[in-house]
């Protein structure tokens, strides 16, 4: 070797192993993530292009149509409250599609035969992905809300219950990344990911308390809109925001909709890891 | 002992395709196998099975000494991977790129970083170590896969056509680095098409097709074993030939082959050199004038053309040909070669 300044002791590597390793690992991999996202500033500017758009479509074409049963008073501004929430977490839960398209196309390139040819941790680069894609996700969520206060959404309930809320929503798209992240292992290119990725975000969010109330759903619509995870986010938030709830249905889920929405994302972390982390490991490119 | 790459019995199947039908291979510590086959022979599968890349479905693989199926992630340490495809991050500079492969070899930022910087200057990027990869030509992003499989300096590396689309002087330095790290100890299983290259770096020689294995040996022992030495001759003289043939027939080994148009006479020979010398005097001295003389020796392009043009004739008639036993199929095809379209072996001008 011509310059041995890393000596061929220091380049043996370390035998590790653990938790320690596994977030040393995920950082590593979401680190190059977030420098991409940098690079490709496109997908971010788009990302958070789409949201505003919903704000401002909904509150000016939707605003005054759409009443909100419960609430008093046709002011369009109670539906541009109301309506908050539901763009928060539609917003979310476009993270799924990244987090599909991204590991797709590190399918695609072969970059991920490098990592696993590597001694890392085993969850580390899907890991790696959803934490960058949880930091795109939270900055979309800091635009947004200005541009939602500016369309004049307020909050009412304080410091704690406002992040409590905000809380809750950045884990449900931490979450929908791992169904996106499984989504992006199944699927042989980064475009059926994408539109893989986002079919099924309609369904999940339109049959929901998002945009329009429960109330005057069909009773089997009604029931799946009750027990949708993402309603009880939304119900969460609306709560914790202070903003109209609208009639709020019995089922469980709505009436505990902040340990809904947290038991719902917990699950839902669990089950979409354990199962993508499975599948990466004998994926054959 | 078994050596630091040790298979037995490797099956993969896809489908219908057997990409490795029962691969036995055996690469001794700090010694370099060339494998070679055609396109689709299997190659690039048995790379992806021996890193863990890959389940075979059966089979046994041993890479330094550790169970590539049973304990992968240990198997993991001791490996550097270069893929047929270079596997770089686009968006990542040179730099990014290597620090972020040295990181999760587990290296702390501190020497990764170092490591990166080493590893730039040695396969020429430093230039271009901070732009992105994407703006790196195909040579470029090539030496940039292969640094990062360097990263560790792992005992086992494996190779998958390390020096496709590098040009020559690239091509030079990249064998220079291997031989460097051939005589520190590092054990390196090297696919190629380049036959010259196979000829330079490996010790042994592996040939599949098929998914099997047909012919196993070092490089000089495979070319003995597609034929013998031959004298070829070009005569000045179209009318001369007949009494040039007859002159060579009798320093010949064999039947001489003659081609009218090309004025060319083959015939096969043992003796070297001393021969070839013996032979411009006889013609000489009966006045022959020729254009050309030269020794040919069997390249490995020989060797592979003649090996796996017959395996995949016999593939297709019969399967009697078992997977280890190979070597048998190379007797007795040397003819098809004889042309010697560009095999500069040890010319001798007029
Ligand atoms: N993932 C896969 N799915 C289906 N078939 C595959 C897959 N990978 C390889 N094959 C098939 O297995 C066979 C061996 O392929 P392999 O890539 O190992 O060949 P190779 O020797 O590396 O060829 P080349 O010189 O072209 O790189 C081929 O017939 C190929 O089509
Ligand atoms: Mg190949």
């Amino acid at each position: 070797m011509t310059t041995a300044t890393a000596t061929d002791q220091t380049l043996a590597p370390r035998p590790a192993g653990g938790p320690l390793q596994a977030a040393h690992d995920s950082l590593v991999v979401a680190k190059r993530n977030l420098i991409r996202m940098l690079r490709i500033p496109e997908v971010v500017i788009f990302g958070l292009i789409q949201p505003i758009m919903f704000v401002v479509l909904f509150s000016y074409v939707f605003g005054g149509a759409i009443p909100v049963p419960g609430q008093h008073g046709s002011d369009p501004s109670v539906y541009r409250n109301y309506l908050m929430a539901g763009i928060f977490a539609q917003t979310v839960t476009f993270a799924t599609a990244g987090a599909g398209a991204g590991i797709a196309d590190d399918m695609h390139k072969g970059l991920i035969d490098r990592f696993r040819s590597l001694p890392m941790a085993r969850g580390a680069v899907l890991t790696g992905r959803t934490i960058a894609d949880l930091v795109q996700t939270a900055l979309t969520v800091v635009v947004l809300s200005i541009v939602a206060v500016i369309v004049g959404w307020r909050v009412h309930n304080g410091v704690f219950d406002t992040l409590a809320a905000f809380g809750l929503l950045l884990l449900l798209g931490y979450a929908f990344s791992w169904i996106g992240a499984l989504i992006g292992l199944s699927v042989r290119t980064p475009e059926a990911a994408t539109s893989g990725g986002l079919i099924w975000l309609f369904p999940l969010t339109f049959i929901s308390n998002a945009f329009v109330p429960t109330s005057n759903m069909p009773s089997f619509l009604r029931t799946i809109a009750d027990w949708n995870p993402f309603s009880a986010t939304v119900q969460a938030c609306r709560q914790l925001f202070g903003n109209p709830t609208g009639i709020v249905s019995h089922a469980w889920p709505m009436q505990h909709p902040a340990w809904a929405s947290l038991i719902w994302s917990v699950v839902i972390v669990l089950v979409f890891r354990t199962w993508s982390v499975h599948k990466y490991r004998t994926a054959a490119a | 002992m078994p050596g630091a790459i040790h298979a037995e019995g490797l099956v993969k199947t896809f489908g219908d395709v057997r990409a490795l039908d029962g691969v036995d291979l055996d690469v001794p510590t700090g010694t370099v196998l060339g494998l070679l086959g055609p396109n689709g022979a299997g190659k690039t599968t048995a790379v992806r099975v021996l890193t863990t890349l890959l389940q075979p479905d059966s089979g046994t693989a041993h890479v330094a000494g550790i169970d590539v199926l049973k304990r992968p992630n240990e198997v993991r340490r001791s490996i550097g991977l270069s893929g047929q495809f270079a596997a770089v991050d686009e968006y990542l500079t040179g730099r990014e790129n290597l620090q972020m492969v040295g990181q999760l070899y587990q290296l702390s930022a501190r020497v990764a970083k170092i490591r990166a910087l080493e590893l730039l200057e040695r396969f020429h990027l430093a230039d271009a170590a901070d732009r992105p990869a994407k703006t790196y030509s195909g040579g470029m992003r090539r030496r940039l896969d292969l640094a990062a499989a360097l990263v560790v300096s792992p005992p086992v590396m494996f190779m998958d056509e390390p020096t496709t689309g590098l040009d020559p002087r690239n091509r030079q330095q990249l064998w220079e680095v291997i031989e460097e790290l051939v005589s520190g100890g590092t054990t390196l299983l090297l696919t190629t098409q380049y036959l010259e290259e196979a000829d330079r770096l490996a010790h042994d020689i592996c040939v599949i097709d098929h998914g099997k294995v047909i012919a196993r040996g070092t490089s000089d022992q495979l070319k003995a074993r597609t034929g013998g030495e031959r004298v070829e001759v070009v005569v000045q003289d179209r009318d001369l030939l007949a009494t040039a043939t007859e002159v060579m027939t009798g320093f010949a080994k064999g039947e001489a082959k003659v081609e009218r148009q090309m004025r060319r006479i083959t015939v096969p020979v043992t003796g070297g050199a001393k021969l070839l010398a013996e032979v411009i005097r006889e013609l000489d001295t009966r006045g022959i004038g020729i254009d050309d003389i030269g020794l040919r020796r069997p390249t490995l392009d020989d060797v592979f053309l003649s090996l796996t043009g017959h395996a995949a004739e016999e593939a297709d008639s019969d399967e009697e040909t078992p997977g280890g036993s190979g070597p048998d199929a190379a007797t007795g095809t040397g003819t098809g070669t004889g042309t010697g379209n560009g095999n500069e072996t040890e010319e001798a001008a007029r």
